[in-house]
């Protein structure tokens, strides 16, 4: 089933941050805690799904000269509709992702989102898409928070799990913390993905250089002819 | 050219309903993020203050500091006589930005409470200021007792939270120099007459359950 596909590979095949790896400012800033990187997570769904949703409806509208402008636009509208909403209705949560929150609009999943989907496909196809790379974030988001609260504060969701003799791993909240999860996670995620794609016969969805170039938004963006490319959509 | 003109044309379009939206949810939101920001400091007050029976957001005095500076009194009264007073105070050295809390006095100069407002302290680690386990430790404390207002480290008895010495010491400080601003303006805060006045009316207002407000506020 297509929307499915289109659901699911946020989670996996072309997960934002650990296939993509896109949006790490944020992801690397707030996921001190796993109850910030939740938050976070749905905050970005939110824009990520109106600002595809709006997009793709306006996509034969908008010229491709001024395509940029006009998706930022878009984009920085949404976030502060959720910045204010926030504010005023979730103060709590505003007041401890406060500072990242404005950052969203430079959030490269939502602007390669609208640039390499939005903008080429229907509506509604478009929301699914959100969904998924909004769930796929806000999970990957939750999986890094949780492992960085457990390790460094000795919690998970604010809840103690090792009692008061725990001595806190201080520096897994700490911003080298971040780094240090991410390239674990993203090093076990591709020996899996390795692993899961020889069982199944095909290649796996990784490449060898991992910089701009040869990334799936980059290579959508310019039209280049992606013969190299293994996992095309 | 033409197409140029088009490009403007569309372009002014999407900024123009982006506009409008904003311009409506601003209007929308306008009042709840003012009342949310007031609710804030509200709780902060009534969880620092002695047992009182007045409403003391509507107690409010400003006194004048020098350097032209002012600041915002609010007044617990019991029986209409002031039994303390809460106040924001405003680090300028924590480890990342400015630290604002309110404090608590009562009449001999106690402190009847500290309620971290806004900070921007390492979340884990300096953020823990807003813990209880740290802000209790200030509760019942005076100028005279201690009479050195410093961290454990720089000789002093206040605990710092682990890895967050610069955030505990900044507070620390900070909060003996509010209790020193309370002492030099005492008479004002508590002889002058007030702004606003308590009434009769006001003295059936229930006394707020302080440790309530206070659950609520750490949430």
């Amino acid at each position: 089933m297509k929307a499915w596909d289109e659901f699911i590979k946020g989670f996996w095949s072309e997960n934002p941050i650990f296939r993509l790896v896109l949006g790490l400012c944020p992801t690397l800033a707030v996921t001190t805690s796993a109850e910030n990187g939740v938050g976070m997570g749905l905050a970005t769904t939110f824009v990520l799904v109106c600002s595809n949703m709006v997009i793709s409806s306006m996509r034969k509208f908008i010229p491709k000269k001024v395509r940029i402008p006009a998706y930022i636009v878009t984009i920085a509208t949404f976030v502060t509709i959720v910045d204010l909403v926030m504010n005023g209705y979730f103060h709590a949560l505003h007041k401890s992702l406060g500072l990242f929150i404005p950052l969203i609009v430079v959030n490269c999943i939502i602007l390669g989102r609208a640039e390499a989907f939005a903008s080429k496909n229907p509506v509604w196809v478009s929301i699914i898409d959100g969904f998924g790379m909004g769930f796929g974030f806000t999970i990957s988001l939750m999986v890094l928070g949780a492992i960085r609260e457990i390790i460094g504060n000795g919690t998970i969701f604010s809840i103690s799990i090792f009692g008061d003799g725990y001595l806190p791993l201080l520096l897994m909240i700490l911003p080298p913390g971040a780094f240090i999860v991410l390239g674990i996670l993203l090093g076990l995620m591709n020996k899996a993905e390795i692993a899961i794609a020889k069982k199944s016969g095909r290649q796996p969805v990784i490449r060898k250089e991992h910089d701009c170039a040869s990334c799936a938004i980059h290579t959508k963006w310019f039209d280049f002819s992606a013969k190299d490319e293994p996992a095309a959509e | 050219m033409k197409e140029i003109i088009r490009l403007c044309f569309v372009l002014t379009i999407i900024a123009a309903v982006s506009a409008g939206v904003l311009a409506f949810v601003n209007e929308k939101t306008a009042e709840p993020i003012a009342k949310a920001l007031l609710e804030e400091k509200m709780s902060a007050v009534r969880s620092v203050l002695p047992p009182y029976d007045n409403e003391p957001d509507k107690d409010m005095i400003t006194v004048g500091l020098a350097e032209g500076d002012s600041l915002e009194v609010y007044r617990g009264r019991k029986d209409g006589a002031v039994t303390g007073a809460a106040f924001a105070i405003t680090s300028p050295d924590g480890y990342s930005g400015d630290i604002e809390f309110m404090i608590g006095v009562d009449g001999e100069g106690v402190m009847q409470g500290l309620m971290v407002l806004n900070h921007l302290e390492t979340p884990g680690l300096g953020a823990k200021i807003e813990t209880e386990d740290f802000r209790g430790q200030y509760r019942g404390k005076s100028l005279e007792n201690p009479e050195l207002w410093e961290v454990t480290k720089d000789g002093g008895t206040f605990i710092p939270i682990t890895g967050a010495t610069i955030s505990s010491r900044a507070i620390t400080r900070a909060a003996a120099l509010g209790l020193n601003l309370f002492q030099e303006h005492k008479e004002e805060i508590f002889g002058g007459a007030a702004d606003t006045g308590s009434t009769e009316a006001e003295m059936d207002s229930a006394t707020v359950e302080e440790d309530d407000v206070e659950e609520e506020v750490r949430k």
